[in-house]
This record gives structure tokens, sequence and C-alpha cells, in this order.
């Protein structure tokens, strides 16, 4: 197991997990919801190949009030 | 009278922008957006949480809006440009109203930051909006970098305070030819009547709607306040003088 940051809390993961395998698990909504590993952008195409390191902090983002 | 609001290529039957911050709650939020009539509205990007309702993009495929991504909460460049880029992948558009705040008691931009982001996300081929202070060389800064509209904050977010310097947004009307968007400060409808008075090609405002006792009654009169303010900017309203002009002749006046 590794371990990565999500949104602040840290999260056992299985090695070679993507980011695609998360957001399966953490049951986000289908639209709307945005990635970032450690600070970068990772598109939702790019998702499935994007495997998760040890120590990567991942922000999952979606839509929120806002003015 | 041919009086089409083009922003960004798109045509808008509407001149009033609303934003969905500080709505008590998605239901008020949907009755408010329906009473204004808006077709362009803006939201945040947040981190996820399980425990919040979700259901806001919902709401707004059921209004028929456009979604207006903002940067809100974003203090420098590199911030802002990660977070515009953040929502068009969730999102799905390019449109971003960009804020870059310099401190978090006025929240006014920091215009450094500002400019910097605008140029970078100008390039990224974003359709970029910038939330900027009433300064006319700024805004024009702003637009010689192709933004697709300025937005100067007639006072500062969720104030109320209307605008504070009616005659810098028109100097910023005639400095540039992109649309001029007031954006914060309106209070009341008044505020927004005034912006367009003014010159101003639309108005962006939240909390003025979300956080009024009656929300809908002050979407409904913000509606008709950006449509007054704009038939009469259009109209050719008369000079101001220091005395009367009677408006009845005085031919014919008898004597006694």
């Amino acid at each position: 197991m590794i371990t990565v940051v999500v949104n602040d809390t840290p999260r056992p993961t299985k090695r070679g997990e993507t980011v695609a395998d998360l957001m399966a698990i953490l049951d986000v909504p289908s639209r709307g919801v945005a990635v970032a590993v450690n600070g970068e952008v990772v598109r939702r195409a790019d998702w499935p190949a994007h495997r998760l390191l040890d120590g990567d902090r991942v922000e999952v983002l979606t839509a929120a009030q806002g003015g | 009278m041919d009086d089409r609001f083009v922003l960004g290529g798109v045509e808008f039957g509407s001149r009033l922008i609303l934003g969905t911050g500080g709505a008590s709650s998605l239901h008020s939020l949907e009755q408010a957006l329906l009473a204004g009539g808006t077709e362009l509205v803006t939201l945040a990007l947040r981190r996820i949480d399980p425990g919040l309702p979700a259901g806001l993009l919902d709401v707004l495929e059921r209004c028929g809006v456009r979604l207006l991504p903002n940067t809100a909460g974003c203090y420098t460049a590199a911030d802002a440009v990660r977070t515009a880029h953040l929502a068009r992948d969730a999102f799905d558009t390019d449109w971003i109203k960009l804020e870059v705040i310099g401190d978090d008691r006025t929240l006014l931009p920091d215009a450094v930051e500002l400019l910097r982001a605008a140029e970078r996300l100008v390039d990224d081929g974003f359709t970029v909006l910038p939330y900027t202070t009433d300064d006319p060389v700024l805004a024009r800064r702003l637009a010689d970098l192709g933004c697709a509209a300025v937005m100067p904050a007639g006072a500062p977010i969720g104030s109320g305070l209307g605008i504070s310097n009616p005659h810098h947004i028109e100097l910023i009307r005639e400095a540039v030819r992109c649309p001029v968007i007031l954006d914060a400060g309106i209070g009341t409808a008044s505020d927004a009547a005034r912006a367009m008075e003014l010159g101003c090609d639309a108005v962006l405002l939240a909390s003025a709607v979300t956080r009024a006792a009656d929300p809908v009654a002050m979407a409904t009169a913000m509606r008709h306040a950006v449509l007054a303010g704009r038939l009469a900017s259009q109209a050719g309203r008369i000079p101001v003088r220091r005395h009367a002009l009677a408006s009845t002749a005085a031919d014919g006046l008898p004597t006694w």
C-alpha cells in the first residue's frame, strides 16, 4: 500500500491505482469534477492513465455556489 | 431597436448576470435565477464534500443558463490560472470570471497579478472576463490583452455600497471597446439602473439578490432595473439644468 493525500486527508491506496480508480472509489459525480495532483491539473481524459504515487497530494474539486 | 448584447461571441437576451454565492438553498437560488431572467451565471470550484448537497449543476441546467466559473479566493496569478484550467475541465467551458484578490478586507483585485493571469489565460485560449478595479487605465490594459470584457467593481464585493466612483465607470466605458460589466457593490435596483445609465453593457451581482430578505422579489427588481437603465442610457436623456424649464407653453396664457 501507498499513501496519497486527498483534499488534505491521508488515504491508504493500492499501488498502481489511477486517478480514475480513485474517483470511482470516491464515487464522485459523473460531471463537474476536476482533479489536480501535486498542483498540476490532470484532465479527465488523462484520469485512466495517471497512476498515483506514494505521497501524492490530490485535490478533488467540484461545483460550488460562488459570485 | 437593435440592442444586442454580444459577449465573447455569444448573443444574450439578458444584460443581468447573476452569481450563485450566498443563496440560502438551491431552491431559493433557482427561483431567483428564473425571476431575474438571467442567461449567464457564475459558480465556483471547491473541494468535493460528500456531506454537502450536490445539485447546483442540475439547477443551472434546468434554468438553461450558460456557466461562468470564477477563480474566487485566488491571491496569485498562478493560483488563478490553475483554477481556470480546473474549471475548464470540470465544466467544459473556456469562459472564466477572473478574480485575483489583493487582500481579504476589501477583496479588491491585485492589479499586477490580475494582468499577469489575464495575459496567460488569453494565451491559453480562454474567454477572460476579469473582475477589476474602477481604474480606467487598468481596464484599458486588460482590454488590450484581449479580455472579452472588463468588469469593474462599483464597490467592494458584498458591500452593497453601490457605485463609489460613477465618473470612473464612465471613463472606463470611454476607454475600451469591449463590453463593460459592472461587477460587485450593487445593493439595490437603483444601483443596477445607474450602472446601465453610466454606459455599462451589463451588470453582474450576487449578494444583492441572494442575501435579500426576498431574493425572488429582488431578482425581479434587478431584471427591471437593468432594462430600465439600458433603455434610459439609449434614450438621450435631457440635460441637467440649474433652474426650471416649464413644460407647459406660456403662449395662450390668459390675462385677467
